[in-house]
């Protein structure tokens, strides 16, 4: 699926995370913030490039701010980005998720 | 009706469906029923970002045996079908359809959900549905509400919108709101499903909140909304048997026992008959006991 | 070298400082000999000066010790005023040993650091920049970390042998009487400092309020006095204290604090002229009002309260509900102010209030307290020092002394975001889980398998969930997933002692 426009779900509140996707040539590239990056950094990375390649995104790049957020937080955020910048927002793809 | 079994419905807290925080927490306060709203609480443009926060939440947190509620969107909304397919697909047990206010409304949230049942491979029948009655019009036709479709387990009122509707507002002493308690809850009893009185949002009126939930408990509403969790030991405090109804349960209980071992279909007590309706709310103070801790599983 | 509570120390350290690692929580009843001050005789007469440069040119030389107190907290203006002359006059190889670091000195520390002004640190505790700092080796050698009730030990010991002290006072007359009750800046008790006041050779107080002769109460004496400078203001009394204390509205907070309640209530402790201490958190402060309730419903009522004090502590003695509130440090304005009108809230030094060779500290009576944890272990090991990042970031304050109640219960949540806090090896080892009795999550209770009767008297409470911790701990994983291990290098930045001066643990600088 295509990036069509910069999108971004989340908050900066505690245990939320805000993702932000932009299109990208190629491939999945990830710049993350967050006060857990040395215990969490890894997984949060993980799980958002693997909902990713879920949504068959295979280039973009995500700024991700995270607030202590759990997996299916992350999870759920990257959901709605993707669904925000690829406007599918009214057609989930309900089947992959 | 959908509840072969009564199940304790003394509290339903509601929880912002957008709010990570809470809704990774909602599980810890002893709620009877957790309700991730994705109505009111959401705001329009977080509407798709709610939605899939608590379908992932759904998946993987653990809830204990809180029954799990989903407030979902109008019909007249453009959130309504998604949210019925997410929350289908996510094992929601109860869907709470808002502003209800024709039978007409649940049979066609019945198909809805049925749908997604089906191209999800959902369990036929296995998703709930309750009613929010929100209006003059809802509080007129709750009884075909109520009765509108084998899986709904309850209705709840919604006094805000009620009392705008009615022209009116909240009073302290409630009396805007006694015809559709009434309604509502005869509504609920005749089609034997579970009543839920209307939220008491202001959180520094404790008098205030036992004297409303003293009132819904005499009425015989099952529980309350809530919006806030430390409200919910009050509620139970209010729903908690007295000691003399649990030792008069218990007796009801030890009777039926010995109906049972002597193999007898008449259960008597002190040389009188005991009726069915005592039996059914010797069973309810026993349930009410065990979740206030008054007594053990065994009922001692 | 591995200590009691199996941690590795660094010997050769040790052996330099001649520590011995930490055994056991047993103080026993050996004979020690404090040391004492000494003095330089005066009449008194000349003890006032305006010039806070002069005194501090004519006390302080390369290589000693100084010390501050930290009761005017975030609102302090003495410690950055000292130490920019100190700094300034180009002293060296200072050993800075103040009760604790508040953030309003990190910057003038960090400095003093890299100028060589400070090249030793022993105290409560540490925030912010300067934990920060510490932990990225920016100090050559180890923090010494001490308990309030261990640095009174220390210094009566000869451990600590302070220099010159200067300690910061609301009110002073000419010859050095003051308190901490009266005047713009006022903090109440002032605990901890009476131990510099008693110990240093030299004493030098600031005062923005010099009153007239002779001055009461008076909680440090004119006998102990050297120097009296007078400044523009000591402190800002909008900082010193937190305002009014507010009870939390946070619902999971005042989920466990119930649990607490129910946890005393059902305690053999509960009962008529029992004692308490509660920590400053959130939970632990929402305790108080759920235990008021429990008080007036079971008539039952409390002989004092003991550590730091806030207003509703003090509303529970207004109210008779507490016979004697025992006041080693006020939190608040409500509990600050309170102090001099309120006889039965009595000021105790941090000795009285915590020193375990003592002939009976104020702590071995106690038989509830409630205390905060940053990380708890299945060894119910308590860390209250260092972040889950492993940089420094609290303190020791009370918590390994107020441990030695009968009954200790840890309150925190489960998880801090996705932080466990319950996890299976805490990442400093500062209070032994030795001394710990309960922890208290929003989940549910864990009771340490040593109290079996604790274990037997709280089965029969159904309202409690009780769990193993080791249940707690996977509960957390559960939900946080598996965090990577933090990453240290070989530098020892900190020693923690325990409360007895052996060495529980240490702390290495973060690698990044």
């Amino acid at each position: 699926m295509e990036i069509k426009e910069t999108a971004v779900a989340g908050t900066l509140e505690s245990s939320d995370i805000q993702i932000m996707i932009t299109k990208a040539d190629q491939g999945i590239s990830i710049e993350l913030e967050s006060d857990v990056a040395k215990q969490f950094g890894q997984q949060i990375k993980k799980v958002i490039t693997d909902t990713l390649k879920q949504l068959d995104i295979d280039a973009a790049h995500v700024k991700a701010v995270d607030k202590g957020a759990l997996d299916c937080v992350i999870k759920a955020r990257t959901i709605a980005a993707a669904q925000r910048a690829t406007k599918t927002v009214d057609t989930p793809a309900w089947e992959v998720l | 009706m959908a509840e072969t079994k009564e199940r304790l419905r003394r509290t339903m807290m509601f929880v912002p469906g957008n709010n990570p925080a809470m809704v990774k927490d909602a599980g810890i306060y002893g709620a009877d029923s957790i309700m991730f709203d994705l109505e009111d609480a959401v705001s329009m443009n977080e509407k798709d970002a709610a939605r899939d926060l608590v379908y992932e939440a759904l998946q993987t947190q653990d809830y204990g045996n809180a029954e799990l509620v989903v407030r979902i969107n109008g019909a007249d909304t453009p959130y309504y079908h998604n949210d019925i397919l997410a929350m289908v697909k996510a094992g929601i047990e109860v869907i709470r359809l808002p502003k209800t206010e024709t039978a007409a409304m649940i049979e066609q949230l019945e198909a809805d959900v049925l749908a997604a049942e089906k191209r999800f491979g959902r369990p036929e029948g296995s998703t709930h549905l309750m009613a929010a009655i929100e209006s003059a019009k809802g509080v007129l036709n709750s009884p075909e509400i109520a009765a509108a479709s084998q899986r709904m387990i309850g209705i709840a009122l919604s006094a805000e919108d009620y009392t705008t509707d009615m022209k009116t507002h909240r009073y302290p002493d409630g009396a805007e709101l006694q015809f559709a308690r009434n309604m509502v809850l005869h509504a609920a009893r005749a089609a034997g499903i579970a009543a839920f009185d209307t939220v008491f949002s202001n959180m520094n009126d404790p008098e205030g909140f036992y004297r409303e939930t003293e009132y819904i408990h005499q009425l015989g509403f099952d529980g309350k909304s809530l919006v806030n969790p430390r409200q919910i030991p009050m509620v139970n405090k209010v729903y908690q048997p007295t000691q003399a109804e649990i030792e008069n349960a218990q007796n009801v209980m030890k009777a039926i026992e010995e109906a049972k071992i002597k193999g007898s279909g008449v259960i008597s007590m002190n040389g009188q008959m005991v009726d069915r309706p005592v039996v059914m709310r010797a069973q309810r103070v026993m349930m009410l006991a065990q979740a206030a801790h008054l007594v053990d599983e065994e009922g001692n | 070298m591995k200590n009691s509570v199996n941690r590795q120390l660094p010997e050769e350290i040790m052996q330099q400082l001649g520590y011995q690692a930490f055994q056991s929580t047993e103080i026993g009843s050996p004979d020690i000999q404090r040391v004492a001050p000494k003095v330089h005789v005066s009449t008194g007469n000349d003890k006032l000066c305006t010039s806070l440069e002069e005194v501090v040119k004519k006390t302080v030389q390369d290589g000693m010790t100084i010390s501050f107190h930290h009761h005017f907290r975030n609102g302090d203006f003495v410690f950055n005023q000292v130490m920019r002359i100190i700094i300034d006059a180009g002293i060296k190889n200072l050993t800075l040993a103040p009760s604790s670091l508040t953030g309003v000195m990190n910057d003038l520390v960090i400095e003093a650091i890299k100028a060589g002004t400070v090249t030793n640190i022993t105290s409560s505790g540490m925030r912010g920049s300067l934990g920060d700092f510490v932990s990225h080796g920016g100090l050559k050698n180890p923090v010494i970390f001490r308990s309030h009730g261990d640095r009174a030990r220390a210094i009566e010991h000869g451990d600590i042998k302070i220099d010159v002290a200067f300690l910061g006072v609301p009110n002073a007359d000419r010859l050095g009487n003051a308190n901490g009750m009266q005047g713009k800046a006022v903090f109440g008790s002032l605990g901890y400092a009476l131990m510099d006041a008693q110990y240093a050779d030299k004493v030098v107080l600031l005062t923005d309020n010099l009153v007239s002769y002779p001055n009461t109460p008076a909680s440090i004496k004119q006998t102990q006095v050297d120097y009296v400078v007078q400044v523009d203001q000591v402190g800002d009394p909008e900082k010193i204290g937190s305002g009014a204390t507010r009870f939390t509205k946070d619902p999971k907070e005042l989920k466990i604090a119930s649990l607490v309640n129910e946890v005393i209530v059902n305690s053999p402790y509960f009962k008529e002229g029992f004692s308490f201490q509660t920590g400053s958190g959130g939970a632990a402060l929402a305790v108080t009002r759920y235990l008021r309730q429990a008080m007036l419903d079971h008539k039952i009522k409390a002989s004092f309260t003991l550590g730091g004090i806030t207003k509703p502590m003090i509303d529970l003695l207004d109210e008779g509900l507490v016979d004697k509130v025992m006041d080693v440090q006020d939190f608040d304005k409500g509990a600050a102010e309170s102090m001099q009108k309120n006889a039965h809230q009595q000021e105790i030094d941090a000795s009285w209030y915590a020193d375990p060779d003592n002939k009976g500290a104020m702590v071995d009576q106690l038989d509830v307290a409630i205390l905060s944890a940053l990380e708890i272990d299945t060894k119910f090991n308590v860390n209250v020092m260092s972040g889950s990042d492993g940089v420094i970031r609290g303190a020791v304050g009370g918590h390994q002394d107020a441990a030695t109640a009968k009954m200790t219960i840890i309150c925190a949540p489960l998880v801090r975001g996705r932080i466990a806090t319950v996890v299976p090896d805490v990442t400093t080892v500062v209070t032994p889980g030795d001394s710990i009795d309960v922890l208290v999550t929003e989940y549910g209770i864990a009771i340490n398998p040593k109290r079996e009767d604790l274990q037997q008297a709280f089965s029969k409470v159904r309202s409690l969930p009780v769990y193993t911790i080791e249940e707690l701990q996977q509960l957390a994983a559960k939900k946080v997933g598996q965090a990577a291990p933090l990453e240290f290098t070989d530098q020892t930045v900190a020693l923690v002692e325990y409360r007895d001066g052996t060495i529980i643990d240490q702390i290495k600088a973060v690698k990044d």
